[in-house]
């Protein structure tokens, strides 16, 4: 991982706070997981069938029976419970789930997130997404700024087909930490190095820039 | 009284199986996928298949091997990201998909295995995920109607039973095994760990017997049951 992602995965990993249940989305992040320090109090829920998800495992220390979402092989907390699919999504649905990170294609100023099909180029299924962006009590989002040819990924209006609406939150780029609130993106933090015109011109919406000096990670 | 005995031979449980059949398979990722009774259904070829599942494995693991074969008609997934076979069958017209958020497949199987015939759910509501299904209103609010799945068999891999078809499940590999073991006309379990009937702990079984038609005792995994190396 580049210096920039692994900032933006450390500075998503503040976000959780003590006493919280999360789901670490697959890809960027479930690299989260290894920035929690091993005497946090937190659960970390994995929709395959587990409450109480630990460090993840090298192939030497791996068990065939324990993996996570995105099939990497991971360790079970002391405490931890395994779960059926059903069980693991009426904990979604229910609203037992305080946080959600989760990748993403584009992100819109009202918070909607589209992040399961690029129609005629990719559409491997929405997996559990949907029902993650949905329904856990806070849904925040980590991705690069912009895509591989440099296009913003945050813009007004979301132009695929959505996974949800209106749910995200607080958006961790390699670049800057948005919120979205009721009157658009508000830019809170800068990564090192990254200049606001820099941030400014990556973005394709409307940032509302705070008054004085901009914290940094 | 004692209960009844439901081993039988890996050949004479996959024959149970007709062309045309629609076939729940247990497993998320490797854990919990039924392999040698799938490595079984290739070896007889049975065609036309429907398969339920919650992923396709990897390209060349799994129910990956049915479809190379030629075997599978229809596939209901939430997800095939890992496999790339899959993918590319989808798009050329190979393969029909049906996808399915995962919670969503996981509480149709449920209410196919409960005698429901469907709930109704907010998953969905305002994108195309929700598009073509019928809207139920509650309370003013609205909901789409899931309909309850269920198939002729299913096919699961439990860490431990006994020959009445109690089951037991490991770790990860748990995931949508209980459900389908609930959710089909013809439920054949395999496990490498059978044990007579009495020797599971009651408190213990994740699946009760009844639910299980057919118990396969394997002598060996399957060599696609082990750590992948990518």
């Amino acid at each position: 991982m580049s210096d920039a992602r692994q900032r933006m995965v450390a500075r998503a990993a503040r976000a959780i706070e003590p006493g919280m249940l999360v789901n670490l989305g697959i890809g960027l992040p479930t690299r989260v997981v290894n920035y929690l320090s091993s005497d946090m109090e937190v659960g970390l829920h994995t929709e395959n069938g587990l409450v109480g998800v630990g460090p993840t495992q090298d192939y030497d220390h791996a068990d065939r029976d324990l993996i996570d979402a995105g099939g990497a092989y991971i360790s079970a907390l002391p405490g931890g419970a395994f779960i059926d699919s059903a069980v693991s999504f009426a904990i979604v649905r229910s609203g037992r789930l305080d946080l959600t990170m989760l990748g993403a294609f584009e992100v819109a100023q009202n918070g909607d997130l589209a992040n399961w099909k690029i129609p005629g180029k990719f559409s491997p299924g929405v997996g559990g997404g949907i029902e993650l962006a949905q329904k856990a009590a806070h849904v925040m989002v980590l991705t690069t700024h912009t895509d591989r040819k440099g296009n913003p990924k945050l813009l007004e209006r979301c132009s695929l087909p959505l996974t949800a609406k209106g749910s995200v939150e607080r958006i961790f780029t390699d670049m800057a930490v948005v919120d979205v609130t009721p009157e658009g993106f508000a830019l809170k933090e800068l990564a090192e190095g990254v200049s606001l015109d820099d941030v400014i011109a990556a973005t394709g919406a409307p940032l509302i820039i705070p008054e004085g000096d901009i914290p940094t990670f | 009284m004692r209960l009844p005995q439901k081993e039988r031979s890996i050949e004479d449980a996959v024959a149970q199986i007709s062309d045309g059949a629609s076939i729940m398979v247990g497993g998320f990722g490797v854990p919990g996928t039924p392999f040698n009774l799938i490595a079984e259904l290739v070896r007889q070829g049975q065609k036309d298949l429907t398969l339920v599942k919650n992923d396709a494995n990897e390209a060349g693991m799994g129910i990956d091997h049915l479809l190379a074969n030629g075997q599978v008609r229809k596939l209901i997934v939430t997800h095939l990201g890992l496999n790339g076979h899959a993918i590319e069958m989808m798009n050329s017209g190979a393969l029909e998909v049906e996808f399915c958020a995962q919670g969503i497949l996981a509480e149709r199987i449920r209410a196919g295995g409960a005698g429901l015939a469907g709930f109704i759910s907010d998953i969905g509501i305002g994108t195309e995920l929700a598009e073509g299904k019928q809207i139920v209103s509650v309370d003013g609010k609205d909901f789409v109607l899931e309909t309850a799945l269920r198939t002729d068999v299913a096919l699961v891999h439990a860490e431990q039973c006994d020959a009445y078809g109690n089951l037991c499940f490991a770790k990860t590999a748990r995931n949508f095994n209980p459900l389908m073991a609930m959710a089909a006309d013809c439920v054949i379990a395999e496990s490498q760990n059978c044990l007579p009937i009495g020797d599971l702990d009651p408190d213990a079984i994740h699946t009760p017997g009844p639910f299980v038609d057919h118990v396969v005792a394997l002598k060996d995994l399957h060599k696609e049951y082990a750590i992948v190396r990518r």
